[in-house]
């Protein structure tokens, strides 16, 4: 975890993510250091969405996460080659 | 009074067997006055020197893009230089250039925006098994995910006039642009028409086609894009 926090911090300070990146993985490193340290806290979530342990809740939560932040990068991939696209474009046309 | 200005956009890549005959057969069936333009994707053969020696235009992509880059760039290229119609046309000697009249003369009596030539009229026969199969799924997709029904919606024959020139935007690169022209012709309202054409499927023009293998990719790209 601590690990995770300083290559975050590292990365923004460099300039390789913005703010909004930086706090999106302090949030998502936040919680998890949560859920390692109070595992109190998964079990009461998992209680409320109906989920019989904690750990099971977290993994699913996790599971939603990762193919959201994969569908995230599909799009910004599918955008970049649309900008080289228009970047051989006006070469061509030069 | 004002000439309208027709354009003959021919995407290319790694044609340099078929192109400059190809571009010589186009010619002859164009009124005098037309411009055919070579868009080179990338090519590694001599494509480009080819196609310039037998007259066209040629623009030079420095990299590959894909069949919708291509075509991107032709569509802009007649945007800027204030071309009235354009029509694509293949490389690879499947068209037929005695069909470019029949596919241009709904735009000449302005009763539609773009015009698609469709194989699976008068050429059903000539489409081998497996593209029948994937043109079919093809279609189907272009009704579900667009609502317009087309009888070939793969077809790299269509014509366009001013309105669609400066309306259609392709962001798609490779193959699924097909698709992506349904899609802007839904977003924009324009007009469409179809026109039945004929297909001369050869060894090499099935080589050079859409891999049957690629479909799926095609598909799923085009499902993300709803979802954009």
């Amino acid at each position: 975890m601590i690990f995770a926090f300083t290559r975050v911090w590292l990365r923004m300070r460099e300039g390789s993510i913005g703010i909004g990146m930086f706090i999106f993985w302090i949030v998502i490193w936040g919680l998890a250091l949560v859920a390692v340290v109070k595992p109190g806290v998964t079990t009461s979530v998992a209680n409320r969405l109906g989920i019989g342990r904690g750990v099971d809740a977290a993994l699913y939560i996790s599971i939603v996460l990762l193919f959201y932040l994969n569908f995230r990068s599909n799009v910004m991939m599918e955008n970049l080659r649309h900008e080289i696209n228009k970047l051989t474009r006006e070469i061509a046309i030069k | 009074m004002k000439k309208n200005k027709l354009l003959v956009i021919i995407p290319a890549f790694n044609e340099d067997k078929v192109i400059g005959k190809t571009i010589t057969a186009v010619m002859a069936a164009v009124p005098e006055g037309t411009s055919v333009l070579v868009v080179d994707d990338g090519s590694n053969d001599s494509t480009g020197e080819l196609a310039k020696k037998a007259g066209a235009i040629v623009l030079r992509h420095p990299i590959n893009r894909g069949l919708g880059g291509a075509l991107g760039t032709g569509l802009y290229w007649a945007k800027i230089k204030d071309f009235d119609w354009c029509v694509t046309f293949d490389a690879d000697g499947q068209h037929d250039p005695r069909d470019l009249a029949k596919v241009l003369e709904p735009l000449y009596s302005n009763s539609a925006d773009v015009v698609v030539g469709t194989r699976t009229k008068l050429g059903w026969r000539e489409i081998p098994g497996d593209r029948k199969f994937i043109l079919s799924l093809s279609n189907w997709l272009t009704w579900w995910l667009f609502g317009i029904k087309t009888s070939d919606s793969l077809s790299g024959f269509r014509a366009f006039n001013r309105r669609a020139i400066e309306k259609i935007q392709l962001r798609t690169d490779r193959m699924e642009v097909s698709n992506e022209f349904f899609s802007e012709i839904k977003r924009h309202k324009l007009r469409l028409a179809e026109v039945p054409i004929r297909v001369i499927y050869t060894d090499y023009s099935r080589l050079k086609g859409q891999k049957n293998s690629n479909a799926v990719d095609v598909g799923v790209k085009l499902l993300l894009r709803l979802f954009r």
